[in-house]
């Protein structure tokens, strides 16, 4: 490491403030191995590597009822499938039929998420999946009542020893077998992606203009990188009246207030509404509010105001519905 | 130990070695999302002395911002855009995790002697 004792480093180069994300991120798009491709493998922790049997065992828990205290609501009420696995909710229902803070965030690649939630506060996927089992305002389940419900459930015995033998039903297997699930859930291919691997006629020059302007003037790329669209980041991206703290709420930090992780854009056509409270419907309104450079007086420092035509909107829309994959129809378990 | 460790081990040595007491400074990159020494390698990990301090600059096309709420020092350098940079000196010995609150992928432990 470099020592300076008080005078300006030689070494290291200071770079010109002005210069554009599209500048360095628009030249690698084309590349030959373009970093907006998703890779083949999907990473999971060594004590929990994926396998058929934990995928099929953690998709029947995350499709079952009885995971709830009223033995009414599954994972995949709120994260249903047909609606890009969330619920089309502004915001969430849970126990109750509450109505929840925040909107139901879509399962998809969330493999590769380095932050679970809205405001990050698990890590990994077995850290995340037994929160909103516990959360008393969603499915308000007590998980020592659930280990003993479906240790008394003999096709559940079978499928927990064939996923982890030696293990038995706990907490831990529960927590292991859905983040096993959730990490099988991946996004397919886009005909943005066709067109990374060189497929000209892919998409349209609509989208092709909406790239541009993703890595451009739009900015979008400054927080929606690389081939799941995230920097795994935290934004106040300036929704006017939003009370929610975010991820404040965990680590107070200044510029954190009003902030939240920022989602995957993979199958954004799918996940309607937007934004952590879902007070937008449309793309449109999504980029709308960008465009204005958020509406509040302290955003993050970020965001800043794009004057984006029309037409430029339209292209970034159109840019953003290339992102919906291939259909792949998910069949709901019979369960044990 | 790696050639990363190595080059902090031999960068501080040499700084005392020459200087004795004299205080030193130290700069991190911020680039692509991760601490970095001037020759790109992360930077996970720095051994200090009391009254050194680190330099952060970023190098990303967008705003970073350093912070530690460790109980030897807190701190909050705020946010800074591409180019601009952030000095904290170390005046208590400890061990501090030190972090970028927007990207909190951006981790790294400072121990201070």
């Amino acid at each position: 490491m470099a020592r300076v004792n008080g005078r300006k480093n030689a070494w290291m180069p200071r770079l010109g403030a002005g210069l554009l994300a599209g500048a360095l991120f628009g030249a690698a798009a084309l590349a030959q191995e373009s970093p907006w491709l998703r890779p083949a493998a999907i990473p999971a922790p060594p004590d929990n590597q994926l396998t058929a049997t934990r995928v099929e065992l953690g998709k029947k828990l995350f499709f079952d009822p009885r995971l709830s205290g009223s033995n009414w609501i599954s994972c995949a009420t709120c994260h249903n499938p047909a609606l890009g696995w969330s619920d089309g909710l502004p915001t969430a229902i849970g126990h109750g039929m509450r109505k929840l803070g925040r909107n139901t965030p879509t399962i998809l690649n969330t493999a590769y998420n380095r932050f679970q939630f809205w405001d990050g506060r698990a890590r990994t996927l077995e850290e995340q999946a037994l929160g909103p089992i516990v959360a008393e305002e969603e499915m308000d389940q007590d998980l020592d009542e659930l280990v003993e419900e479906l240790k008394a459930i003999p096709g559940y015995v079978t499928l927990f020893e064939e996923a982890y033998p030696g293990e038995g039903i706990t907490k831990e297997t529960i927590a292991k077998a859905l983040a096993s699930f959730q990490r099988s859930i991946v996004s397919t291919e886009s005909p943005f992606d066709r067109w990374q691997k060189g497929e000209e006629n892919a998409v349209s020059d609509a989208v092709k203009r909406g790239f541009e302007l993703f890595q451009g003037k739009a900015r979008c790329v400054v927080c929606h990188q690389g081939f799941n669209f995230t920097d795994d980041g935290f934004h106040n991206v300036g929704l006017k009246g939003a009370k929610d703290l975010g991820r404040y709420k965990l680590v107070k930090v200044k510029v954190l207030k009003h902030a939240f992780k920022t989602p995957t854009l993979r199958d954004v056509e799918l996940t309607w509404p937007y934004m952590h409270d879902g007070r937008y419907r449309t793309l449109e309104e999504v980029i709308e509010h960008y465009n204005r450079g958020g509406d509040t007086k302290v955003v993050d420092p970020n965001i800043q105001p794009l004057g984006l035509s029309k037409q430029e909107v339209a292209d970034l829309v159109a840019f953003l519905k290339s992102l919906t994959g291939d259909p792949r129809p998910i069949e709901v378990p019979q369960l044990p | 130990m790696s050639k990363r460790i190595l080059k902090f081990s031999l960068a501080t040595a040499l700084a005392f070695g020459a200087a004795g007491a004299q205080a030193a400074e130290y700069v991190v990159g911020q680039k692509d999302k991760t601490f970095v020494d001037e020759a790109g390698n992360k930077v996970e990990h720095m051994t200090l002395k009391v009254g050194d301090s680190i330099r952060f600059l970023n190098e990303d096309p967008f705003f970073h911002n350093i912070f530690s709420l460790s109980d030897v020092k807190t701190f909050d350098l705020g946010s800074f855009p591409q180019g601009d940079s952030r000095t904290v000196t170390f005046d208590k010995a400890g061990k501090l995790d030190i972090e970028c609150a927007i990207h909190p992928q951006m981790h790294m432990v400072v121990e201070v002697q």
